[in-house]
């Protein structure tokens, strides 16, 4: 397939790889922040062929796993009514509420249907209008204009039996966050090529002056990855803190503004909870006042509720870059993908569950348990 | 997060006030809104991230990034050991 | 003072039932679960030899004369699908069960299980398409059963079909038989069965050109059985994927097994589509395709014969069993790494991220 095969091509992964490894001339810690670049990372395992020098550690670049317990909750509430259809990108299924999760919702006999693209869930609102059927629009900046664009179309068509349960949350506060923390060691950073895709890399070259630290603009095949990693690495070597684009192909500084006028359109920022991290300010997106009728947490009337979460769940540090999946003593034991404790386990794109599923074999022998 | 893979746009239809596009993915195709990338053309490519173009794949400068990389990969091929001595006449 | 209540009974259920829990549809999808439920709820309850191998039929030794036992249910929807239909699933579905145990399959049995108000015209069709399977197979349906539940009770129309052949001298296929050194063979393209069914589900919708590759496999293993006798095992890797079917012969065997990536033949539909969906080939169904562990002296002379039978004309060599990681396995990535290829634990879910 073309802009894919080509960039998984062994011999120039090589190339790259030697290129770091004859440019690294001490230890460095790298993180990139989308779990769909960690699922590649470990999909191919690339730490395996990086140079002991390079450490990477595994940011909260994933929208499922930071959905706060208590939206998960509503979620859960929501689709278990009997005059609801609950649909949802298939990433949210599994993922642990306080108690149970959708799939168990929908083992109980709960509608609970997973669809592709939100205009499936609103084609669904339209042949069911006996039905009220809400949508569980999760996501960064990426996934934030086709959700604006179901609630626009909903209310244009006054698609009344339609509403969205809303938790999207923006990547830039989140970096903040972890560079103004005394604890951080990450000195570089891989940017969400395709939450840029949508925003541009503005707000990162602010971040970049501002903390002084490299930050390159990068893809989601293995030659992206690498070729990030190695401009950053030559960045720190050369004493540079700039932002970089690896992504060009599909990124640009402005990024798409259509996309970004019906994002301003039809939501606004607001504080956000980050399940296992917390509140970080101005880090999320709901829907604006017009927008109401369409706002399921309105429509239904859930209360806001605090939850805690399982105290072996050491997903806090994992998604700060603090720790390794490996690192938590629950890890592959009591935690699993079939009995998880938190999200970073269940989303195919946490950083557990990728580190569980692609871990290589020497790992096995170390006995981690089955 | 973001999955968003690129596909070609074989074909587009005005509906409803919106552009929908043909778009090809390896050997099956969709349905794709191109809300968001008005100028994209039959023939061209997009990245498509749950049903909806996000991007128009720059072709020019794909194909000026990935040269250099064959580059690299070619003198890496060079660099990364002599070549084997010819076998010694006896 | 005489007792004249009767002694409470013992009330002992020999069933493991996990605590709290309800049965899941991933309970159904061949991986983790699957293995779970089978392991806690039906193994202990029927405990035997024969049942105890898990294999994918049960061979029994019945008066000198070795017969493959096997029985298997359709609920596959939609019901009517592009490559065939619940009709011909159900009868390729236990013919390839008996196939892998190296069985020449003869005779089925069909159970239908309706829901009231499915329409006749339908069912016509079903059984039209399951009959058109079994002469192709030359296989007889011989008994069956019919039952109609209430509407809104079934989902419109299960078929159960259970079979029987005969397994021919000297031939002992089993899950248990891998050995390291052993050669990993594919009979052909991954993945088209599973995004044939899911090209038509509501909510994923794609167009695409790709059909379920149902079909028998007996006379393919036969023609493989004719080449070389060295074949330890074969599993036709329906629901769970080839990664299912690995891993239970892993796990069984007590080896492990290495995959190379890039030897894997997948279609380019199939790929577009996982591309698209975020799903991963190895996990998909099929309904045409057998793996086989064979012997490494004889991997080239079953590829060979492999490739001159229809079904199996893009078969490869995909990897190699070793003693390295037992009951793990591994997968070669084009870089040269290595990955897991883990046991699903419910069904591949498409995601967005």
């Amino acid at each position: 397939m073309k802009y894919i095969d080509e960039y998984r091509n062994a011999k120039i992964a090589g190339a790259l790889v030697a290129r770091l490894a004859r440019s690294v001339t001490r230890p460095c810690v790298l993180m990139e922040i989308c779990g769909g670049q960690t699922h590649t990372l470990m999909r191919y395992g690339i730490p395996d062929l990086l140079p002991a020098e390079v450490e990477l550690v595994h940011g909260p670049g994933c929208p499922v796993c930071v959905t706060p317990v208590e939206i998960i909750d509503k979620a859960l509430e929501i689709a278990a009514r009997a005059d609801v259809t609950f649909v949802s990108y298939g990433d949210m299924l599994r993922v642990p509420g306080s108690r149970e999760d959708l799939y168990r919702v929908k083992a109980r006999g709960g509608d609970v249907r997973v669809v592709y693209s939100p205009t499936d869930a609103l084609k669904i609102a339209r042949t069911e209008r006996k039905r009220r059927v809400v949508f569980f629009g999760i996501g960064f900046e990426t996934t934030a204009p086709a959700n604006a664009m179901a609630a626009w179309q909903a209310r244009r068509e006054g698609l009344t039996n339609f509403s969205m349960l809303v938790s999207q949350v923006l990547v830039p506060p989140a970096i903040r966050l972890l560079l103004e923390s005394p604890y951080n060691r990450v000195q570089g950073f891989i940017a969400p090529g395709h939450v840029c895709t949508v925003m541009g890399y503005r707000q990162y070259e602010e971040i970049s002056r501002e903390f002084r630290v490299p930050i390159v603009v990068g893809g989601f095949e293995p030659l992206d990855l690498l070729e990030a990693i190695a401009m950053l690495v030559a960045q720190l070597e050369e004493g540079r803190a700039e932002v970089e684009n690896q992504y060009a192909r599909s990124v640009t500084r402005a990024g798409n503004q259509p996309a970004q006028r019906f994002m301003e359109e039809v939501f606004e920022v607001c504080d956000h909870k980050w399940r296992g991290i917390g509140f970080i300010p101005q880090s999320g997106l709901r829907l604006r006042d017009e927008y109401a009728a369409f706002d399921a947490a309105k429509v239904f009337g859930l209360q806001d509720r605090s939850v805690e979460e399982p105290a072996e769940c050491i997903s806090a540090q994992v998604l700060r870059g603090l720790k390794r999946p490996t690192d938590c003593p629950a890890f592959g034991t009591r935690c699993t993908p079939e009995k998880p404790l938190g999200a970073p386990m269940v989303s195919s794109e946490g950083a557990c569950a990728a580190y569980y599923q692609y871990r290589r074999p020497t790992r096995e022998m170390q006995g981690v348990a089955k | 997060m973001c999955l968003a893979v690129p596909g070609k746009i074989l074909e587009l239809q005005e509906r409803d006030g919106g552009r929908l596009a043909r778009v090809q993915f390896g050997g099956i195709t969709r349905q794709i809104r191109t809300d968001f990338v008005p100028e994209a053309e039959v023939g061209d490519f997009v990245l498509v991230h749950v049903g909806f173009a996000i991007s128009r794949v720059n072709e020019v400068e794909a194909r000026r990034t990935y040269q250099l990389l064959e580059e690299m990969g070619l003198l890496e091929e060079e660099l990364s050991g002599p070549p084997e001595a010819p076998a010694k006449k006896v | 003072m005489s007792e004249n209540r009767k002694k409470p009974v013992a009330f002992s259920c020999p069933v493991l039932l996990p605590a709290g829990e309800q049965v899941l549809l991933g309970h159904g999808s061949g991986g983790k679960l699957t293995a779970d439920l089978i392991r806690n709820v039906f193994l202990p309850a029927f405990r035997n030899a024969a049942l105890e191998k898990l294999d994918d039929q049960a061979i029994l030794e019945i008066n000198g004369v070795r017969l493959a036992f096997t029985t298997d249910s359709f609920v596959v929807k939609p019901l009517f699908f592009p490559g065939g239909d619940i009709g011909s699933l159900a009868v390729h579905g236990t013919v390839n069960d008996l196939a892998m145990g190296g069985a020449k399959p003869l005779y089925l049995s069909a159970a239908f299980i309706l829901e009231e108000g499915f329409p006749m015209e339908d069912l016509a069709r079903v059984v039209e398409s399951l009959e058109r399977a079994a002469r192709e197979a030359a296989v007889e349906v011989v008994t069956g059963d019919t039952k109609v539940v209430e509407k809104g009770s079934g989902d419109g129309l299960f078929i159960n079909t259970t079979g029987i052949g005969v397994v021919p001298e000297g031939v002992r296929l089993s899950a248990d038989q891998a050995r390291p050194g052993d050669a990993v063979l594919l009979s052909g393209t991954l993945g088209e069965h599973g995004i044939a069914i899911l090209a038509q589900r509501e909510g994923l919708e794609f167009d695409s050109t790709i059909e379920s590759d149902s079909v028998a496999l007996h006379t393919l293993v036969a023609a493989m059985l004719a080449a070389s006798r060295q074949i330890r095992c074969m599993r036709d890797p329906t629901r769970g994927g080839l990664s299912s079917a690995l891993n239970e012969i892993a796990a069984r065997s007590g080896v492990g097994i290495e995959l190379r990536e890039e030897a894997i033949p997948i279609r380019e539909e199939v790929k577009g589509a996982c591309e698209l969906l975020g799903l991963d080939p190895l996990y998909v169904a099929n309904e045409g395709k057998l793996v086989a562990i064979v012997a490494a002296e004889a991997a080239e002379a079953l590829l060979a014969a492999m490739r001159a039978h229809a079904l199996g004309s893009h078969a490869q060599i995909i990897g190699a069993v070793t003693q390295a990681h037992p009951r793990t396995v591994v997968m070669r990535t084009p870089l040269g790494t290595t990955r897991i290829v883990d046991m699903l634990s419910g069904d591949q879910l498409p995601r967005i991220c």
